[in-house]
């Protein structure tokens, strides 16, 4: 590994983290799309910060960007707070307003402007590394890396300080005012810390590419766990794995760098996805099918229950009177055998004794309206599951 | 090129007539599928999808290797619908919210797009310029067959749109009446959405991928404010669409150096603006003006009360009092006195007034619901 190969990885992995933490609570506050107005209506903040400076890297450029960024969110509450349309309207008026502003300002100015719109909205990690930082003559290594480090210590001090106060009022609103936590400050606080790390990121990944490093592993993490420090320790291992393995896919398909990090993070999303236990796809179908065969079951046991009479429960007769398909029939009957709630005899099914226990309590807690507690109450009585 | 030297030109020059009746074209169908897509509250997707639609670009270019349009538009939808299914199918079975889903599908399939389209540039003779034409989109690239592929899908929607328009209406604003209706909602939804797909997809070549949102919302929210009738609703965001393109069109030809999307973009959003504030019914400025009128008459009233009480304490309701006497509650101004003078409650004399027996009457009455308006 040649030292511009190291350093383009550290940078790559320096702006996932610092997406990440925010992206976490972009995700539960469902803000995540404040993130891609953000990495979009900055573009003329950019420009004008660029006319000022002419320096991409330079921090008044970021403050002023990151400001169009705050002014966006601010615009968004107030056409919202009109009531004339909807809160995902307002964002999408908003946004692409200010990004034509930006490329239009661009476009007027091209001569003497060296900017370009893709530079700003795809960015180049490739390039990162040759824009060098020099101290006092001395080169100590990238700006990028420079300015994505020291975002990422701000942000770390930042939730350190006020994890409690950032916990309560993202999951309680009312609590949080009533123990004297303005759910403002901390909206527009986050809003401003968001706003920053998007312009800070923009330069190496560009604007679109941040949206998916804020939200991506926060989404990931969030179908793997329900804690709050679970899920950010996970987001930022995503974000700095997928960034990592990104770079070596790009390296592998000479294509762009931040392109493969959002495609590893998207392969990333794919398995949680499918995968997750209790929450992906293939656990929650698997969950469903097993819960409409527990229904069947339930329903079965409560027919058989109303039928004294022997012709009634005939094994042939259940069939034509529940109106299942014969496969169906014929799973739900296996499953009530191998629990022992019924048993078959000539053809004849009957309840057994546990059977019985376990429907009256079904009943009951049908009848009285407590259809939770049918849940727990399969735990005890089920051997095999549907 | 100035924009009256535009419109002359507009009839003769065969380039200007062929991106005009284009961008107004694709104004008017985003106009009209856009409402559907404001009114669903789904206004973000726009922005989702034509962003998924980019990798399905660079893959249809990746396979077949041609450079037309209607090909790339085809991966296009392919991808974008792909990518409102996985949307849904993130929503309905993960407890990750609308916000996250659109967002992930955003950016994941665009910057996988990204990738194709980097790879596909460092490829060996491929003819792959143009490209990147969809990311911010090139109106000048439109030639007549773009435009009448337009036309047909226009066309093609307008009448789905009256075949079916008693479904969607009812799916629009009662989904589970529409269900117990024994309609297939699946169907109708997934009609739909399918038809907003389109329309972002051909929108993609004139005014690109980032900008494509506003195109779809923009004219629809305009045209909410003027309207309570679907219909209608309809109706003014094609129009509002259409000139938008045409305006766009105008200005950014008049002018060097501006690129037509953007353009047509904040045209669209000085609509969305006009309508904000002038909307008669809706807007803000017509809200603040019956805010004032309400808050005057509220006022007007309370000075009636306070003089009410006054009077009432008098057998002759007609005894002039003096004005000072009302010194000592704030709620009245010489011209507060002069317009109730005009309603004819009171009549004023020198520095003395006296209420009427239509005052007295409507004091009487203030707080009575039975009391008619006069």
């Amino acid at each position: 590994m040649t030292s511009p190969q190291i350093e383009i990885q550290l940078i790559a992995a320096v702006v996932a983290m610092a997406c990440a933490i925010p992206g976490v609570f972009l995700v539960l506050r469902k803000m995540a799309l404040i993130s891609d107005a953000i990495s979009h209506s900055i573009l003329p903040g950019i420009v004008l910060g660029f006319f000022i400076t002419h320096d991409l890297n330079s921090p008044l450029l970021i403050l002023l960007a990151a400001c169009t960024g705050v002014i966006t969110v601010v615009l968004v509450e107030a056409i919202q707070k009109t009531g004339l349309v909807k809160e995902d309207t307002a964002i999408g008026l908003v946004f692409p307003a200010l990004f034509s502003i930006g490329v239009i300002l661009i476009a007027k100015n091209a001569n003497d402007v060296h900017l370009d719109v893709d530079a700003v909205l795809l960015g180049e990690l490739a390039f990162a590394p040759f824009d060098r930082l020099l101290m006092g003559g001395v080169d100590v290594g990238p700006k990028s890396l420079w300015i994505m480090g020291s975002i990422f210590i701000v942000i770390i001090a930042l939730l350190l300080l006020f994890y409690k106060e950032l916990k309560v009022s993202t999951f309680d609103i009312g609590l949080s005012s009533a123990l004297g936590i303005s759910p403002m400050l901390m909206h527009y606080g986050l809003m401003s810390v968001s706003s920053v790390t998007v312009v800070g990121a923009f330069d190496a990944v560009g604007a679109i590419l941040v949206v998916a490093m804020m939200i991506a592993p926060a989404a990931t993490a969030y179908l793997l766990t329900a804690d709050l420090k679970k899920m950010l320790l996970l987001s930022i291992f995503f974000g700095v794995f997928s960034a990592i393995a990104g770079y070596w896919m790009a390296n592998l398909l000479d294509a762009s760098i931040s392109g493969s990090i959002t495609t590893m993070l998207g392969m990333v999303f794919l398995m949680v996805y499918l995968f997750a236990p209790r929450k992906g796809l293939i656990a929650v179908l698997y969950r469903q099918k097993q819960q409409r065969t527990e229904v069947s079951l339930i329903t079965f046991l409560l027919h058989l229950n109303n039928h004294t009479e022997e012709n009634e429960r005939h094994i042939n007769h259940l069939q034509e009177h529940i109106n299942w398909q014969k496969v169906r029939s014929k799973t739900v009957v296996t499953l009530a055998l191998k629990n022992n709630m019924i048993e078959i005899d000539n053809k004849v099914v009957s309840l057994t004794e546990k059977g019985k226990e376990f429907t009256d309590l079904a009943l009951e807690y049908i009848i009285t309206n407590k259809d939770e507690k049918i849940e727990p109450m399969k735990d005890d009585f089920f051997l095999f599951r549907g | 090129m100035t924009i009256t030297d535009y419109f002359n030109l507009l009839w003769t020059d065969y380039t200007l007539r062929t991106i005009t009746l284009g961008t107004a074209v694709l104004g008017a169908i985003c106009g009209m599928l856009g409402s559907f897509a404001v009114l669903r509250k789904q206004s973000l997707l726009g922005d989702a999808i034509s962003h998924a639609a980019l990798p399905g670009i660079a893959v249809a270019f990746l396979i077949t290797g041609a450079k037309d349009s209607n090909t790339l538009l085809l991966g296009a939808l392919v991808s974008g619908l792909l990518g409102t299914f996985w949307i849904r199918g993130i929503i309905t079975k993960t407890h990750l919210k609308t916000d996250t889903a659109l967002g992930l599908i955003l950016s994941l399939f665009f910057g996988f797009g990204m990738l194709l389209l980097t790879f596909i540039q460092k490829q060996p003779n491929a003819n792959q310029a143009g490209l990147d034409k969809y990311l911010f989109g090139q109106a000048a690239t439109l030639v007549e067959s773009d435009v009448i592929l337009m036309v047909v899908v226009t066309g093609i929607s307008l009448l789905i749109l009256l075949l079916f328009w008693k479904e969607f209406k009812i799916l629009l604003f009662d989904a589970d009446y529409t269900k117990t209706l024994g309609f297939n909602t699946k169907f109708i939804d997934t009609l739909i959405t399918f038809f907003i797909v389109l329309a972002i997809v051909l929108g993609l070549q004139t005014v690109g991928v980032v900008l494509m949102s506003a195109m779809l919302l923009a004219p629809a929210a305009a045209a909410r404010q003027w309207t309570n009738r679907l219909s209608t609703m309809i109706f003014i965001a094609a129009i509002f669409g259409a000139f938008s393109g045409v305006f766009g069109t105008a200005i950014s030809a008049s002018q060097n150096n501006l690129s037509t999307g953007p353009v047509i973009v904040l045209v669209a959003s000085v609509f969305v603006l006009v309508s904000f504030v002038f909307s008669p019914g809706r807007g803000l400025l017509f809200k603040q003006i019956r805010f004032l009128q309400n808050r005057r008459d509220l006022k007007l009233q309370k000075t009636l009360q306070f003089m009410y009480d006054i009077v009432s304490t008098h057998d002759n309701i007609s005894h002039p009092h003096a004005i000072r006497i009302l010194n000592n509650f704030q709620g009245f101004t010489k011209k507060t006195l002069q317009q109730l003078e005009e309603k004819k409650w009171i009549t004023l004399s020198g520095q003395q007034w006296s209420m009427t027996q239509k005052g007295f009457n409507k004091a009487e009455n203030l707080y009575n619901q039975s009391d008619t308006n006069d």
